[in-house]
């Protein structure tokens, strides 16, 4: 068990109005907002300058739950949205709240330009394997076999690897941590936050109500024990040998590199021009 | 963002295509981002803004599709700046739930279709005018908007400006509405004279604590909170209370959408525009909008002067309709007559409002624009009872 920070109360931070929230027990969602308000606190961002946009499904509701300015779009599309909002007001800090099937599948292509792009937003991609809102039905990250509503023989799609293609697309940052270290998870979204362009975080998260139970993965602690070893893109297992072939995700920074920012290379371009 | 620097608009005539006076309409309307995808026949605007809007301190950005291309606008929006994006029918199609989400979440934002044939990619560089519905109807769910249809290069330019004031003044998308002739063809326009923008948006002010974003004064249209000015709010596509935060309480989603419709139609006399030539005493009244509208101009004159009385309405909003207008304009019309490019959109919309009346249609969807001697043909028919 880990202890709150000094003077870390998640309830500052949270909408009193919309409680109780409406996460299922056990939802590993629950721990990455602990996570990621945990974080806005360390570094005393300034709430009135915060903006949290999200997109449609469990993780796009976070949203709703933080005392923030926060906007909760359509599925998909969060990241084009904080796209526009970011550059219209450079002065906000603008975070992505997106689950893996609004930001894999139907906003995959927004995640790629995002990262190619270099907007500084900071995305925090919450990946339970399964499109929980909706009951149930399998994702670009469910793993091979698994059950799922509309898998019912078992999935037989191979399954993405988010943080390498995100690094293939050219984010600066990007990260992955399991919701079993929260204050490891909170230490990786403070970096993802501070970086200087577009981060990209991958949040191991559990659906436990309608992935655990229908895959006998047993209790939500049983399936947050798993979530290193179990839940690992094939791409990644393919893409090594053998004998160095890890039971582990790798989890923590993985790629962070610095290149012009977006936005403000925009403003200094036109800058540029207009002194000329 | 900088403030925008309007003393260009005052230029002395010049010749414009219908795209590059929407480009500088939008300047001049204090527009400061703009986000969009090319497509034939809208492309212009983008490429004028892109040289435009930086020098004015805006941003422009084309986005990696027109989905993602009218998400930036909204967002932009909610940012607090006055935001546009442009396209043609394809595309228009793929802004449609997000131009939804801007609709019930009260964004205001300008969005340009210049209408070519269809369906699917159809017809890149033809006209068409068979988009009317769908910027009406192309989202999903019940949700007003307000589309504008302007006919000729400076309409555009004035309609341009005018659908940014419409957007501040009661928060809600406006789509202009063109085809691709009046889009592409270059016409002497003088763009002095037209006073400045008075459009602001109404942003919230007063105690944060009781503030709740979605409670209208009488005009129906809620102050807006501005991201950084300490109003804490949530903005949803979801069905909401007037605190912003999602409900699906039957009374109070009942509330919020007529609320919705009741704003616009108690803006009516800042959206309804139109034009009526030689109604007044016309046996036959032409009714059509766009390219089609300017060959009726030039047939009116023809049967006039055949000694036919032969008159126009041009609406130039086009949604809300301007249903008392047109009432109005067709008081001693024996019969109405609708020309278009399509099979038959604006001809429905007509004989559902004068429903006692003789309504023909003269449609055309061969990708050519009708002539003023096909229509003024139509229009001798039914001015004689042949
Ligand atoms: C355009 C559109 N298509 C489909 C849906 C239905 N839908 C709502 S949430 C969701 C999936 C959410 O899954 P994910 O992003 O993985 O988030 P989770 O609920 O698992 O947190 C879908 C398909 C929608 N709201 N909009
Ligand atoms: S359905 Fe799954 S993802 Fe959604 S709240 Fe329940 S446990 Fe969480």
């Amino acid at each position: 068990m880990f202890r709150d920070a000094p003077h870390f109360d998640v309830r500052d931070y949270l909408r009193k109005e919309m409680m109780p929230h409406f996460l299922c027990p056990g939802c590993g969602h629950g721990m990455a907002l602990r996570a990621l308000l945990w974080a806005l606190h360390e570094l005393k961002i300034d709430r009135d300058r915060l903006a949290v946009v999200s997109g449609i499904g469990c993780a796009g509701r976070l949203s709703a739950y933080i005392d923030a300015n926060t906007f909760h779009t359509t599925h998909g599309r969060p990241l084009a949205y904080a796209t526009g909002l970011a550059l219209a007001r450079p002065d906000l800090h603008v975070v992505v709240i997106t689950g893996d099937g609004d930001c894999l599948a139907i906003g995959g292509n927004h995640l790629i330009h995002a990262c190619r792009r270099n907007l500084k937003l900071t995305c925090l991609m919450l990946n339970n394997e399964i499109y929980g809102m909706t009951g149930g039905q399998v994702s670009p990250t469910t793993s091979e076999t698994r059950l799922t509503t509309t898998t019912p023989h078992g999935n037989s799609e191979p399954n993405f690897d988010a943080c390498a293609l995100a690094t293939a697309a050219g984010a600066g940052f990007v990260g992955r941590e399991v919701t079993r270290h929260v204050p490891k998870l909170k230490e990786l979204i403070k970096d993802g936050l501070q970086h200087p362009g577009f981060a990209f975080i991958e949040v191991l998260s559990d659906c436990t109500e309608v992935y655990g139970r229908k895959n006998d993965m047993g209790s939500s602690s049983e399936m947050v024990l798993r979530q290193k070893s179990e839940m690992r893109p094939s791409a990644y297992r393919d893409s090594v040998d053998e004998p160095f072939r890890s039971t582990d995700l790798p989890t923590g920074i993985l790629t962070r590199n610095t290149r012009p920012e977006y936005g403000a290379a925009l403003r200094a371009a036109a800058a540029a021009r207009a002194a000329k | 963002m900088n403030a925008i620097d309007r003393s260009h608009a005052r230029s002395a005539a010049k010749l414009l295509s219908g795209n590059a006076a929407c480009a500088q309409g939008a300047i001049d309307a204090g527009c400061s981002f703009f986000a969009g995808y090319p497509i034939t026949p809208s492309s212009e605007i983008a490429e004028r803004l892109s040289v435009l809007l930086p020098k004015a301190g805006g941003v422009f950005v084309q986005m990696e599709d027109e989905i993602a291309a009218m998400a930036a606008v909204i967002g932009a929006s909610m940012g607090g700046v006055k935001a546009l994006t442009a396209t043609s029918g394809p595309g228009f199609s793929l802004k449609q739930e997000n131009i939804g989400y801007a609709a019930g979440a009260e964004i205001p934002c300008v969005i340009v279709n210049v209408m070519r044939g269809g369906p699917s990619t159809g017809m890149p560089t033809r006209p068409s005018q068979a988009d009317i519905f769908q910027t009406r109807y192309g989202s999903h769910g019940d949700y007003p908007i307000i589309v504008l249809a302007p006919a000729s290069a400076r309409e555009i330019y004035d309609e341009t400006i005018r659908a940014f004031d419409l957007a501040e003044i009661c928060r809600t998308p406006v789509v202009l509405l063109y085809d691709q002739v009046i889009a592409q063809s270059s016409e002497t326009v003088a763009l002095g004279g037209r006073p400045p923008v008075h459009a602001t948006r109404k942003w919230a002010s007063g105690p944060r604590d009781s503030y709740k974003p979605y409670a209208a004064g009488d005009d129906g249209v809620p102050p807006m909170p501005r991201p950084g000015d300490g109003y804490r709010t949530h903005t949803t596509g979801l069905t909401h209370s007037e605190s912003g935060f999602p409900s699906q309480d039957p009374e109070t989603v009942t509330r919020n959408l007529g609320r919705l419709y009741a704003k616009l139609e108690k803006h009516r006399d800042l959206i309804d525009s139109y034009e009526a030539v030689r109604c007044e005493d016309a046996d036959v009244v032409i009714v059509a909008i766009g390219i089609s509208a300017r060959a009726a101009r030039r047939a009116v004159d023809a049967c006039r002067a055949d000694g036919h009385k032969v008159g126009l309405f041009r609406p130039i909003t086009l949604w809300p309709f301007p249903e008392i207008a047109l009432r109005e304009a067709t008081k001693t019309a024996k019969a109405i007559l609708v020309p278009e490019l399509n099979i038959g959109q604006l001809r429905l919309e007509i004989e559902r409002q004068l429903r006692d009346r003789r309504v023909e249609g003269l449609h055309l969807i061969s990708g050519e624009p009708i002539t003023p001697a096909q229509i003024a043909a139509a229009a001798t028919k039914l001015a004689t009872g042949v």
